[in-house]
C-alpha cells in the first residue's frame, strides 16, 4: 500500500528515529539491571549469573536501614499526601470562591519551582525549628520533641516535605478525575433523601476512587524517588535509600548498587504502571 | 459549582488541611529563605536580616556571574536538544495507529519513573573510561584492524566535561518533553496539514509554516517545564560533570553544606525563583496570546 501525504506514522524515517530514541532511553537501564547478575567486579563483560550482589546489598546493613527508612517515609507521606490531596480536589472542584485562581496557582507552586529551591529551603526551615525546640529543658515541647526522636517519628521531618510537594500531585490527579462525574447522580441522592455525608460515601467516593488509588500509588513513587528535598531536609544521623546510593555513587560503579537500584526501579515501575491503569478512564457505557 | 457560603462546613474541611499544610510546609520556608537572602551571617550559627543586598550583588562578580552563565547555555542547549528529539517521537507516537499509542507513551514516560540518581548512574557505566561506550568503540576498532595500523585503542574521557552533563540532562528530561507536546500534536486539527499540502507547500514548508505555530503552545509548555528542572539541578552537573562542569546547583548546595554560607546560597536560589517566574509569565503571555488567537 502507498504511503499517503499525512501518513506520518508510517514514515521510515521517523519509525528509525523513535526507535533509536527509545533504545537510548532503555540501553543504560537495561545495561544497570542485566549486569546487577553479572558474576564480575570490573562490570564491562558478562561473566555468568549471579545473585550474590543482591545477597551483599542485603546483608549491608545500613543500605536495608536505609531502605527501610524509605519505605517508611513514603508509606507515612502516601497516607496523609492522599488524604489531604483528596480533600483539595474536593474543595476545588465543588466550590467557587473568591481567589479561587490564586488558590490553584499557590498549589500548583510546588510542583513548578526548582527542586533545590525548596530542598534548601526546608534546610533552613528544620534547622530554625530545631534549635528553637531545642532551647526547651522542659515542659510539653520538651516532651514532644522527646516523642519525636523516636523512629519512625524522627523521619517526621522528612515525610512531612515530602507530604507538601506530593499533595498537590494528588489533587491534580484526583480533580482530573472528578471532572468527570455526573452531577445529576449527587442531586438524584439528596433528592432521594441522604445527607450530605451519606451521599460523599456511598456516591462521590466510589467514583473517586481509581483517581485516589493513582494519587496514592504516585505519591508513593514521588516520596520513595526523592533525593534532593531528602538530601537537605535529612539530618546526619538519618539515611534515606537515595541519599544512601548517593554517597557509594560518588565512590564509584560496583555491581552492589546495581543490585539495590533494580530493587527500587522494580518497585517504582510496578506502582507506576499500576497508577496509569487506574488513570486511564475507562470506556462509558 | 456550588458558591462557598451555601456549605461553609464542608468547605473549610476541605480546604484547612491542604491550606495550613502548604503554609508550613511550604509558604514558611520559603519566606524564611527569602528573608535570608537580605540577612547577613553574624557568627558560625546566627544569622541577622538587615536588608542587605550585598548576598544579591555578590552573584554578580565574576566567578557566580560566569557559573549562572553557564548554567544558562547548557540549560538552553540541553532543552534545544530535548525538543530536537522530543519533537519527532511525539509526532510518531501521535501518527501511530490507535491502539499503540497508550503503550508507547507509557515506554516514555517509564523512565521519568525511574529513580533520577538511578537513571544517573546508569550513565556513568556507560560513559566512564572503562565504560560500555568505551568498551564498544574498542571492540569497533579492533575489529576494523585500526589496531595493526595504528595502534592500541585510547579510551576516551567522556565523563566530566560540559558534554557529559548535556547529555545527562537530556537523557533525564527528554521524556517530560515528550508529554506536552503530545497532548497538543494530537489535537492538532489535520485538515490544515491537508489543506497546506494540497495547496502546493512541500512537507517541510508545512512542517514549519503550519505545524510548528500550531503547536506552539505545546513547545512553550515542553521548554519550561523541562528548563527550569534543569537550571536548578545539582546532581546530574555532581556526578556527571565533577568539578569540571560547575552549575548554580551545585554552588547552592556547596553554600548549603561545605561552605556553609546560607544568606548567599538563598539568595542564589532566590535568583533561580525569579527567574522561574520569569518563566512562568512568558507561558502565561504565550498561553493568553494563543487562545486571542483561536477565538478570532
Amino acid at each position: 500500500m502507498k504511503r499517503g501525504p499525512l501518513d506520518y506514522g508510517r514514515s521510515p524515517w521517523l519509525i528509525a528515529f523513535a526507535i533509536v530514541t527509545f533504545i537510548m532511553l532503555y540501553a543504560p537501564i537495561a545495561q544497570l539491571i542485566v549486569f546487577s547478575f553479572n558474576d564480575s567486579k570490573r562490570n564491562v563483560v558478562w561473566r555468568g549469573f549471579t545473585l550474590k550482589y543482591y545477597q551483599k546489598a542485603w546483608n549491608d546493613v545500613s543500605l536495608v536501614e536505609a531502605f527501610v527508612n524509605s519505605i517508611t517515609i513514603a508509606v507515612m507521606c502516601t497516607i496523609v499526601a492522599t488524604i489531604i490531596g483528596t480533600a483539595v480536589a474536593l474543595w476545588l472542584w465543588r466550590f467557587r470562591f473568591p481567589g479561587k485562581t490564586a488558590v490553584e496557582g499557590f498549589m500548583a507552586l510546588p510542583i513548578v519551582i526548582p527542586e533545590i529551591c525548596m530542598g534548601v529551603a526546608m534546610l533552613v526551615f528544620f534547622s530554625r525549628m530545631g534549635r528553637w525546640i531545642g532551647s526547651f529543658e522542659s515542659g510539653p515541647i520538651y516532651w514532644w520533641s522527646e516523642l519525636f526522636s523516636i523512629w519512625p517519628l524522627n523521619l517526621g521531618a522528612i515525610t512531612a516535605a515530602h507530604i507538601a510537594f506530593s499533595f498537590p500531585f494528588v489533587a491534580v490527579v484526583v480533580r482530573s478525575r472528578l471532572a468527570g462525574f455526573n452531577r445529576e447522580l449527587e442531586e438524584a441522592s439528596r433528592d432521594l433523601g441522604a445527607s450530605e455525608w451519606q451521599t460523599f460515601v456511598n456516591v462521590i467516593l466510589p467514583y473517586m476512587k481509581p483517581g485516589i488509588i493513582a494519587g496514592a500509588l504516585l505519591s508513593f513513587t514521588l516520596s520513595l524517588d526523592d533525593f534532593v528535598i531528602t538530601f537537605f531536609s535529612a539530618g546526619p544521623e538519618t539515611n534515606t535509600f537515595p541519599v544512601k546510593v548517593y554517597s557509594l555513587v560518588r565512590r564509584g560503579v560496583s555491581p552492589d548498587i546495581n543490585a539495590a537500584s533494580t530493587a527500587l526501579i522494580v518497585i517504582t515501575v510496578v506502582a507506576t504502571i499500576l497508577a496509569m491503569k487506574l488513570q486511564t478512564p475507562e470506556k462509558q457505557g | 459549582m456550588e458558591n462557598w457560603k451555601d456549605n461553609r462546613l464542608v468547605f473549610w474541611v476541605t480546604a484547612l488541611p491542604g491550606v495550613f499544610w502548604l503554609f508550613v510546609f511550604f509558604l514558611v520556608p520559603l519566606t524564611l529563605i527569602w528573608l535570608m537572602s537580605f540577612g547577613e551571617k553574624t557568627s558560625i550559627l546566627d544569622i541577622e536580616i538587615t536588608g542587605t543586598l550585598a548576598n544579591y550583588a555578590r552573584t554578580f562578580q565574576a566567578v557566580y556571574l560566569k557559573i549562572i552563565w553557564k548554567s544558562l547555555w547548557i540549560s538552553v542547549l540541553a532543552t534545544a536538544v530535548c525538543l530536537a528529539i522530543a519533537y519527532p517521537v511525539a509526532f510518531g507516537i501521535c501518527f501511530s495507529p490507535k491502539r499503540w499509542r497508550p503503550l508507547l507513551l507509557l515506554l516514555v514516560i517509564l523512565p521519568f519513573w525511574i529513580n533520577l540518581l538511578i537513571r544517573t548512574y546508569a550513565l556513568i557505566a556507560v560513559f566512564r573510561t572503562r565504560g560500555t561506550l568505551n568498551f564498544t568503540l574498542e571492540w569497533l576498532w579492533n575489529l576494523a584492524f585500526l589496531d595493526k595500523l595504528i595502534g592500541p585503542f585510547q579510551p576516551l574521557e567522556l565523563l566530566y566535561n560540559n558534554g557529559a552533563v548535556i547529555v545527562g540532562l537530556v537523557y533525564v528530561f527528554m521524556p517530560f518533553m515528550v508529554l506536552p507536546l503530545y497532548a497538543t500534536i494530537e489535537r492538532l486539527d489535520r485538515s490544515y496539514l491537508e489543506a497546506s499540502l494540497d495547496l502546493g507547500a512541500s512537507q517541510w514548508r508545512t512542517f514549519f509554516s503550519v505545524t510548528v505555530p500550531l503547536t506552539m503552545p505545546g513547545i512553550v509548555s515542553g521548554i519550561i517545564l523541562v528548563f527550569i528542572p534543569m537550571l536548578g539541578m545539582f546532581l546530574v552537573p555532581d556526578l556527571l560533570g565533577g568539578t569540571n562542569a560547575i552549575m548554580i546547583g551545585n554552588v547552592i548546595t556547596d553554600q548549603f553544606k561545605a561552605a556553609n554560607d546560607w544568606p548567599f546560597g538563598a539568595a542564589l536560589s532566590f535568583l533561580l525563583m525569579y527567574i522561574t517566574f520569569a518563566a512562568l509569565a512568558v507561558r502565561a503571555f504565550v498561553d493568553a496570546r494563543s487562545k486571542g488567537r483561536v477565538g478570532v
